[in-house]
């Protein structure tokens, strides 16, 4: 394996978490890699955001309806929020929990505006770990494994 | 979803329960614990697995709270732990672990991203052993492992003491069920102190392989010499000890006996206490059906209505069950009627064997029947058998209720107590479940079953499957009225004619309404799989029987609200399954044990707790009763698979019953689906 991609990817992941795109939660995940299941992190990612797709678009959809039910609301968000915290998306976890603060304070105003930032933090985090695996997958069989190691 | 066991095949056969009385740990533990983990969140779930499977667990995954519930039905013994998520879409965490707590009494960790102090608190008030907060690392799962011993541990502490382990490894097999359910139920709701006296019958145990303590089975004859005893001395001055030395019964110890004796203590309490519950049951579970989980009344109401669901149960009987159970006829109004009769079941019952008692022997095994505690169970074997044959309708009625065949006797019995019960029980083979102590209570009891019967077959039918929410709310009519005993004598006692609710099939079926009732809150459902499944088994009226009683005992003991509770029904199930099972014996003591326990792990709120022990006593019985007549059940599996069986003829006789005259008044009972009718006593 290249030593650099290899180099390039830890750097990458090391950044990420730096930044609080992810926490220690991402790294267990990664250790959890062998051989069995050698892409194990990248198919967790991809589970996530295809089932989170989901509860995003019911926390729209709530948002839209009047009057807005918080109850579901919070209960959804607390949804997307386990799921998020799964695999470590610290970013998106904080915005969750800011939102569900104005949830419970009624606040539809707040409620909107968090819930955008949610979206943006969501979206920007794919991003950024599409980018890592695909680096992570260049890098060799089981670049990713060993990068997370 | 499949238990994978890759990593944990050799820990399987050490976990599931190869454990000795001396509690050793196999080596490769914890490697191979049986881990359930439900979760709604795919990615969890996913992660949870990979997790566990880390750990060397052999790891289940299901993303459905009542998928999950009926797999741990299905294999009573199939599991050593279960890890479940708070907020679930299909039924909330906490009522999962209820249930999984009646039934089944296997430890549960609940995990959540809310980290907050009340809903964690929430958890530990719903009995769960552990709390964690998402994202769960691999670390906190290192060590669930700990939670499994403790329990067992705990367990066998019991059985210790009782100095009657002798076959730790006798549970091993297929009272699996039995014994699960039993201490499932037990261990929850009381506080593992009547888990304990479960494990402490071992008496007529067919095979406890599976379990892992051994239980003293209270077999209808056993329970009857107790009953004996305890009369001769006089329920005041009955000590164990003296009624040890009374039944003089070998290898039975005192703490056994000292078990039974509390539950008993608990099912009398119970039944005099039921009058002035009734009232305040009926109404919280008419409107409560879906209470919560601790609010057995409801469970009741909901039996009935599960059974009604089910199907089994005609609308009108249902209807009638629940006016009967309820007591009044909008079913609102709290049933004095059911628990006064009731009363006088057991009292004059006496003789009748307890069935819930005698079953719950058989049913549960492990859990000591004591569900009939107070009822004068002398039942006679072979008043159940008679009861059990002639009581067909009511059988199959009760026994539906009971889940397994031997559960609808116990509820019948329950609420007949003791004279049905001996028929129910008769049926099978009057090994076991003559117990139906009904002798003369019996009438009224299987009317009061039949008709809480009824509606729970309604609710078990076959088809149903576990579906708990199926019950009606309205259907209290678990309730059996109890009062019913003079009914009971003659016809109302579906399960087989005979006053007692010998026929109480519970089959398999019955099993599962029994677990479902045990739920409590969800309970009604729950019975109101027993009673499918009940009916399924075919049964004979024995299912019937049983499921009624078993309904509305475990409802009862569910809601605690004084009314049999469903615990008992749930027992019952659990007794029944076992039951079934192995054979008629077996059946009707896991069931009623099954009922039992279920009441008494849904007492959780515990003011029912008396409401419950009659519950528990009345599924005991029934499912004892059933077990026997239920020979179908043969399989040994454990509680459910018999379900089809009793179902099918849990209804039958239920309706039969209703139409016998039985008069599903079971109303009086109220039992949450213990069917008061049922009480072994």
């Amino acid at each position: 394996m290249d030593k650099n991609h290899l180099q390039h990817q830890l750097d990458m992941k090391r950044s990420l978490l730096d930044q609080g795109y992810l926490d220690e939660q991402f790294i267990q995940l990664e250790e959890l890699e062998d051989d069995d299941n050698p892409n194990f992190v990248e198919e967790m990612v991809t589970t996530f955001y295809a089932n989170s797709a989901r509860l995003l678009q019911n926390i729209e959809q709530a948002l839209g309806s009047r009057p807005i039910d918080f109850t579901k609301l919070d209960n959804y968000m607390h949804q997307f929020k386990g799921s998020s915290s799964s695999i470590g998306a610290t970013r998106v976890q904080k915005e969750c929990t800011l939102f569900m603060e104005y949830c419970e304070a009624a606040n539809a105003e707040g409620c909107i505006r968090t819930f955008r930032q949610v979206k943006q933090e969501h979206a920007s985090l794919k991003t950024k770990l599409e980018d890592y695996f695909k680096l992570a997958r260049q890098g060799g069989p089981s670049a990713g494994g060993q990068a997370g190691r | 979803m499949n238990p994978s066991n890759g990593k944990g095949s050799i820990a399987t056969a050490s976990s599931s329960g190869a454990w000795k009385v001396g509690d050793v740990v196999p080596d490769q533990f914890p490697a191979g614990l049986r881990v359930l983990v439900v979760d709604d969140d795919p990615t969890c779930l996913v992660i949870l697995e990979k997790m566990l499977r880390a750990c060397l667990y052999a790891v289940t995954k299901c993303n459905r709270a009542e998928i999950a519930l009926s797999l741990l039905r299905e294999n009573k013994n199939g599991f050593d732990i279960v890890i479940s998520d708070v907020h679930m879409p299909d039924m909330d965490g906490f009522k999962l672990l209820e249930h999984i707590g009646l039934e089944m009494d296997l430890p549960v960790i609940m995990m959540s991203a809310d980290d907050e102090k009340n809903v964690v608190m929430k958890g530990v008030t719903h009995g769960a052993c552990d709390y964690l907060i998402k994202p769960v690392r691999i670390e906190a799962l290192k060590n669930i492992w700990q939670h499994v011993v403790r329990k067992r541990k705990n367990e066998w502490k019991e059985l210790d003491q009782s100095g009657s382990l002798e076959d730790g490894d006798r549970q091993q097999k297929p009272s699996d069920e039995v014994e699960y359910s039993s201490s499932a139920n037990e261990g929850n709701w009381k506080s593992s102190k009547k888990r304990k006296d479960e494990e402490e019958d071992i008496e007529d145990r067919d095979d406890t392989s599976t379990l892992k303590k051994p239980r003293v089975v209270w077999s209808v004859e056993l329970h009857q010499q107790f009953v004996a005893a305890v009369n001769q001395l006089g329920i005041d001055k009955a000590v164990p000890k003296k009624i040890l030395e009374l039944m003089n019964v070998p290898g039975l110890t005192r703490e056994n006996v000292a078990s039974h004796l509390q539950k008993y203590r608990l099912y009398l309490r119970r039944l005099s206490g039921v009058s002035q519950h009734h009232s305040s049951l009926n109404n919280s579970f008419i409107s409560a059906q879906e209470a919560t989980f601790g609010s057995m009344s409801s469970l009741n109401g909901l039996d009935l209505q599960t059974l009604a669901v089910t199907g089994q149960l005609p609308a009108q009987s249902l209807a009638t069950l629940q006016a009967a159970g309820l007591g009044r006829p909008t079913a609102k109004s709290g049933i004095p009627m059911p628990l006064v009769d009731q009363r006088n079941l057991f009292s004059f019952e006496n003789p009748k064997p307890r069935f819930g008692e005698g079953q719950q022997q058989h049913l549960s095994s492990s859990k000591p029947v004591n569900l009939l505690h107070g009822i004068p169970t002398t039942m006679e074997p072979k008043q159940l058998a008679n009861l059990h044959q002639s009581a067909q309708p009511l059988g199959n009625m009760n026994v539906q209720v009971n889940a397994h065949g031997g559960h609808s006797s116990s509820l019948l019995m329950q609420m007949g107590q003791t004279q049905s019960r001996g028929q129910i029980l008769n049926e099978s083979a009057g090994s076991h479940v003559p117990r139906l102590p009904s002798s003369v209570g019996h009438p009224a009891i299987s009317n009061g079953i039949a008709g809480g019967v009824i509606g729970i077959n309604g609710i078990g039918d076959n088809s149903r499957g576990i579906g708990y929410n199926q019950v009606r709310p309205t259907s209290s009519m678990l309730s059996f009225p109890m009062n019913h005993t003079s009914e009971l004598a003659s016809n109302s006692f579906p399960l087989g004619s005979t006053p007692g609710i010998s026929n109480i099939t519970p089959k398999g079926a019955f099993q599962d309404e029994i677990n479902s009732e045990i739920k409590g809150s969800t309970g009604f459902g729950a019975s109101y799989d027993i009673f499918n499944d009940l009916h399924q088994q075919k049964s004979q009226n024995w299912e019937l029987h049983n499921v009624g009683l078993q309904f509305s005992a475990s409802q009862n003991a569910n809601r605690l609200q004084g009314n049999l509770d469903i615990s008992p029904s749930v027992l019952v199930r659990q007794g029944y399954s076992s039951s079934q099972t192995s054979g008629q014996n077996r059946n009707v003591s896991d069931i009623g044990r099954a009922v039992f326990s279920g009441v008494e792990s849904t007492q959780q709120g515990n003011t029912q707790i008396i409401g419950q022990q009659l519950n528990n006593f009345l599924v005991d019985n029934s499912v004892r009763v059933k077990a026997e007549s239920i020979p179908d059940a043969g399989s040994q599996s454990i509680l459910f698979p018999e379900n089809n069986f009793g179902q099918e003829d849990l209804m039958s006789a239920l309706l039969k019953q209703q139409q016998g005259g039985i008069a599903p008044a079971e109303s009086e009972f109220d039992l949450d689906g213990y069917s008061i009718d049922n009480i072994p006593v």
